[in-house]
């Protein structure tokens, strides 16, 4: 891989392949076939007949996830209905040296389920039984491929819900969010997926089932569920996983409120925050982002707006009823010029479908975009969006901007036209110089959409090799073969040297000077 | 045009003259197969590129998939569909395999309504089926069983065959390609269930060819009574046209009228839809109405396809954009023109199912719900999982028994649970599918077409004429 930070285009037919300088993540087809054959039997005698797919047209399907810039085909998708056959599949590739990518929904923005040529995709889309609901412990135990939203789905008639609620929450899976530790417009208040998850079932790059962590919190000895989580299926596959439910708040208001500008909307922000009022969310939209929004699903946010803010308060009715007081009177100070608090659950669904479909509506504004993803503290917000704003002018190129405020978590939406030559090229160094924002800033990389494929050569930006070097052991103590998801969020391959493996001899790429053991 | 799409049958049996030809539409990765196949498209219309790449991937659209929620996979996935027609644009031969994922494909587009980035599968399915019918060869038994499904429904009188309890073991009325091709084996049951719960068959009555307005004119409407409503459900064109008639529309229909061709154009027989097409225009041009109304939701969808049906025609292109323009379901056009009529009441608990091709296809949710909601006395129920298809499809449930089975019975639980007394729906097929489910499960509900209910309302009849039939 080398410095494209990649594109999400739309998925025109005018994509090729995975540019060629990706290959070191995504293998070559043929490398291994006899380990590939033989991980074919063993699929075959474990899984039902329709539950391994090798037929070349139908692997074609598979071939990205939601980032459709980089695409390679898989040579063999499995499909297990349980964790068994799960970790049958996995063992027969350790057995055999045959990487393996998990892949829940396939909505993930980095290329973290992109396959490998030479390798299996294992995909969790038939593991989607909600095993229980636990009022009592507010919790629920879920399979990997269980969608986010059918766990609150699950919930609500109990009095409870699934707190982390990223845009994709109608199809994104359980398991997808573990591994990129997912956030959401509600994540302000409520925190990250890590937050939620107590323990999980791992099934290791050895194809052993492992139990992390359970109904109760903080067990003791090394947090290794904590580590697992965000690891975007480089320490193996999420099956069954418990995780925390919420009762759900008392009273909830949404409120919509319309700016001339970002500026006047992040000065409210950081007026609501610094007042000491935590909102459940506060999102931001500019122009643009609510243009496209507009055209997709018609959500009639107020005219001329530059920036709108979707403040959601829940909680006690009595406290929901103070703060709502008080964020009315920041907004207003700050220049709001019209507020809306919707009246009904139809009229804070469609506040929220606006916000929630933004990334995809822009393919209604522009054929092509970029989705990044970078978070900076929330003081810097104004500062940053100014600089995202000068980068846009003296470059040409449109940004609309679509974040989570509350945290500083940035949605850049860089938009260009693939067709016009030179575009993407334009859009990808806009995108490239707005993470160079962030890190300035003080910021990250990557707020919740993971590093992936996409960001890796990015990791050395932020970390030194020293840093990098440290995460590498931590995969090798998993992953001594390198099999899990192998070339996502490391920029060059570290192989695990003389850690206790399996491995006979030097790895054919450290003799090829192509890799370093360590 | 007819001939023209022969021509092009004629030069698909011969191999691709121009190798080049095949890589010309190609940016990625030429043919899978080892093999030099000829690429699933030909080019008069293959799914448009263009279309093809409005979508962004995110899989939005993935949960309202029925196929996707039975299946799980990608490849039965709207997303997963647009790929295999993108891997056709690029070269990709049309195998088994391929056909195979878009015939599982229902047409029920509640992709269309769940995808933010508007792509218009719609109109990438219905390219697509043209070009499967053009250039695959079915299995016998499934070329079989398509025919004797084309040689029935758009026939009145060989529907008429089928009707009455058990009537169809001894349709021997029809022709051999319908007796012999296993079609009434697997209608048998679904009718039998059906008349079970529907209201009872009325005695055929002719329809007048005019219906005057009752009090002051407030338009003049042509009415289609379609196949399988008109001979199955007899009873909803009688009430369309009285309950039009209380709204104040000159009610004209004409006798001319034939098949609308719904299931050809939804079905990729692009020659046998623009003939059906064709012969209804000129039906309603020869009445001299400014609107169509519809009461079948499959056929309204069509019939509003119409200017994409016959853009290629010269003589028709004009006079089917027009046309297409002035058709309007029954909901609509009663709620465009406002309650004159007066609703008495009526005491019961009803579940509004939306008909694929009335919600997702023609974007008609609201009104059905505003018609209902206006009878006093009467309680309306959504039913959960509303966006996803009952597994009727039009012809896809005889086409595909077992999973057809599978998300009738889903929607039949989903029904009961709202435990409401009659199931109200805008279209005939939905009816029969879920019909069968619910008596499956042994759930007494009577099955009503909207306007019967507002039929019901408007002459203050009992609810009872709603209830189950047993
Ligand atoms: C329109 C849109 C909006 C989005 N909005 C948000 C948002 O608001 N917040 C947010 O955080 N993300 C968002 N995303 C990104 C994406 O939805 C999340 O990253 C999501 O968690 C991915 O889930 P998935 O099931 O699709 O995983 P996939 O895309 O299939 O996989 C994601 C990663 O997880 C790994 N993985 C999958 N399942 C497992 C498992 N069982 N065990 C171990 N590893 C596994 C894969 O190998 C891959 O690396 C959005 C995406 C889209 C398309
Ligand atoms: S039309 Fe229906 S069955 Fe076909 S892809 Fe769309 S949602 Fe799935
Ligand atoms: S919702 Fe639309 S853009 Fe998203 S994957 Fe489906 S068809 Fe493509």
């Amino acid at each position: 891989m080398s410095g494209t930070h990649g594109t999400e285009t739309t998925a025109g037919p005018v994509e090729g392949h995975v540019p060629p300088e990706a290959t070191s993540a995504t293998g070559e087809a043929g490398d291994n076939s006899a380990g590939m054959a033989a991980v074919t039997r063993v699929a075959r005698a474990t899984l039902s007949p329709n539950g391994v797919i090798d037929d070349p047209t139908e692997l074609r399907t598979y071939e990205c996830d939601g980032l459709a810039h980089y695409r390679v085909t898989p040579a063999l998708v499995a499909l297990p209905e349980t964790t068994e056959q799960l970790a049958a599949v996995v063992r027969a590739c350790s057995e055999h040296r045959v990487p393996f990518v998990a892949r829940g929904s396939g909505t993930g923005l980095s290329g973290g389920a992109l396959p490998r040529a030479d390798g299996v995709l294992i995909v969790t889309s038939r593991m989607r039984t909600i095993r229980e609901i636990r009022r009592e412990d507010q919790r629920a135990v879920v399979d990997p491929g269980v969608i986010n939203l059918d766990v609150t789905r699950a919930a609500t008639p109990e009095g409870y819900y699934y707190a982390p609620d990223p845009s994709s929450q109608q199809i994104c899976s359980i398991g997808g969010n573990l591994a990129e530790n997912s956030g959401g417009a509600h994540c302000l208040k409520y925190g990250f997926t890590s937050n939620h998850v107590l323990g999980a079932e791992l099934v290791t790059p050895q194809g052993d089932i492992v139990q992390l962590g359970g109904l109760a919190p903080d067990a003791p000895g090394y947090d290794l569920l904590g580590t697992v989580v965000g690891s975007e299926g480089t320490l193996g596959i999420a099956t069954t996983t418990t995780v925390r439910l919420v009762r759900l708040p008392e009273e909830v208001r949404t409120l919509l409120a319309g700016f001339r500008s970002t500026d006047e909307a992040g000065a409210a922000t950081s007026a609501i925050i610094s007042a000491g009022v935590l909102p459940a969310a506060i999102e931001m939209m500019d122009a643009l982002a609510i243009e496209a929004a507009e055209a997709a699903v018609h959500c009639n946010y107020p005219a001329g707006a530059g920036a709108v803010l979707v403040i959601e308060l829940d909680g006690a009715s009595a406290e929901v009823e103070h703060e709502y007081a008080q964020v009315e009177r920041f907004c207003t100070e700050n220049g709001a010029f019209e507020l809306r608090l919707a009246t009904d659950p139809a009229e804070r669904a469609l506040i929220w479908k606006g916000r929630k479909s933004a990334f995809a509506a822009v393919g209604r504004i522009s054929p092509d975009y970029i989705v990044q993803d970078g978070v900076i503290p929330r003081t810097a917000l104004p500062e940053v969006l100014r600089a995202i704003a000068a980068l846009s002018s003296s470059s040409g190129v449109r940004v609309a901007n679509v974040f989570h405020a509350g945290d500083g978590n940035l949605h850049p939406l860089v938009l260009f036209d693939d067709a016009r030559p030179g575009a993407g090229r334009a859009a990808e160094e806009v995108s490239g110089a707005i993470l160079d924002l962030c890190i300035s800033h003080g910021g990250a990389i990557t707020g919740e959409h993971g590093v992936g494929v996409d960001k890796a050569a990015y990791m050395p930006k932020m970390f030194t090799d020293d840093d990098l070097d440290t995460m590498q052991m931590v995969r090798c103590a998993f992953d001594p073969d390198n099999i899990s998801n192998p070339g996502k969020v490391f920029p060059t391959p570290r192989l695990c040297g003389e850690v206790p493996g399996k491995r006979k001899h030097a790895h054919p790429l450290v003799e090829a000077g192509l890799a370093d053991a360590f | 045009m007819a001939e023209q799409s022969g021509q092009t049958r004629v030069q698909q049996n011969e191999p691709q003259a121009d190798p080049q030809k095949a890589g010309a539409l190609s940016h990625g990765p030429v043919p899978l197969d080892g093999s030099a196949l000829r690429s699933a498209f030909d080019d008069e219309h293959p799914p448009s590129a263009e279309l093809i790449s409005d979508c962004v991937h995110c899989g939005f659209c993935l949960p309202t998939c029925p196929t996707y929620t039975l299946w799980g996979e990608e490849m039965d996935s709207p997303r997963g569909r647009i790929d295999l027609m993108k891997a056709g644009l690029q070269g990709a031969p049309m195998t088994g395999t391929m056909v195979q994922h878009f015939d599982a494909c229902l047409g029920c587009m509640a992709c269309v309504t769940a995808c933010p980035s508007g792509v218009q599968y719609d109109k990438l399915i219905e390219a697509t089926r043209v070009q499967v019918e053009r250039h695959h060869d079915r299995r016998p038994g499934d070329r079989a069983l398509r025919a004797a499904i084309f040689a029935l429904f758009p026939h009145k009188k060989r529907l008429r065959a089928l009707r009455g309890p058990l009537r169809a073991y001894q349709a021997s009325g029809l022709p051999r390609v319908v007796r012999g091709s296993g079609l009434l084996e697997r209608l048998a049951p679904k009718l039998a269930a059906m008349e079970g719960l529907a209201p009872p068959l009325e005695k055929r009555e002719k329809l007048p060819t005019r219906v005057s307005a009752v009090g002051t004119r407030r338009a003049v409407v042509g009415l289609l009574t379609g196949c399988v409503q008109g001979e199955f459900f007899p009873g909803v064109n009688a009430a369309t046209a009285r309950v039009l008639a209380a709204e104040g529309c000159d009610v004209v229909i004409p006798r001319k009228q034939g098949c609308c061709g719904a299931l050809s154009v939804h079905n990729g027989r692009q020659v046998e839809a623009e003939k059906f097409a064709r012969a209804t225009i000129d039906a309603f041009e020869a009445a001299g109405v400014q609107t169509v109304v519809v009461n079948a939701a499959g056929c309204g969808s069509s019939m509003k396809e119409y200017a994409e049906v016959l853009a290629d025609d010269p003589a028709y292109a004009e006079r089917a954009r027009a046309f297409a323009a002035s058709v309007r379901d029954v909901s609509e056009l009663l709620t465009e023109l406002g309650t004159v009529a007066e609703r008495h009441p009526l005491e019961v608990t009803v579940a509004y199912h939306d008909a694929c091709h009335l919600a997702h296809a023609q974007g008609v949710r609201a009104q059905p719900r505003t018609l209902l909601r206006e009878i006093p006395g009467l309680r309306l129920k959504e039913i959960a999982e509303a966006e996803i298809c009952c597994g009727s499809a039009g012809i896809w449930n005889i086409l595909n028994p077992e999973p057809a089975r599978e998300l009738g019975d889903r929607k039949a639980r989903n029904i009961a649970a709202t435990g409401a007394e009659v199931l109200v729906t805008a279209n005939p097929g939905c009816l029969m599918q879920v019909s069968s489910s619910l008596q499956r499960q042994g759930t007494r509900i009577g099955l009503a077409h909207t306007i019967e209910v507002l039929d019901a309302s408007i002459r203050g009849l009992p609810v009872s004429t709603l209830g189950p039939q047993h």
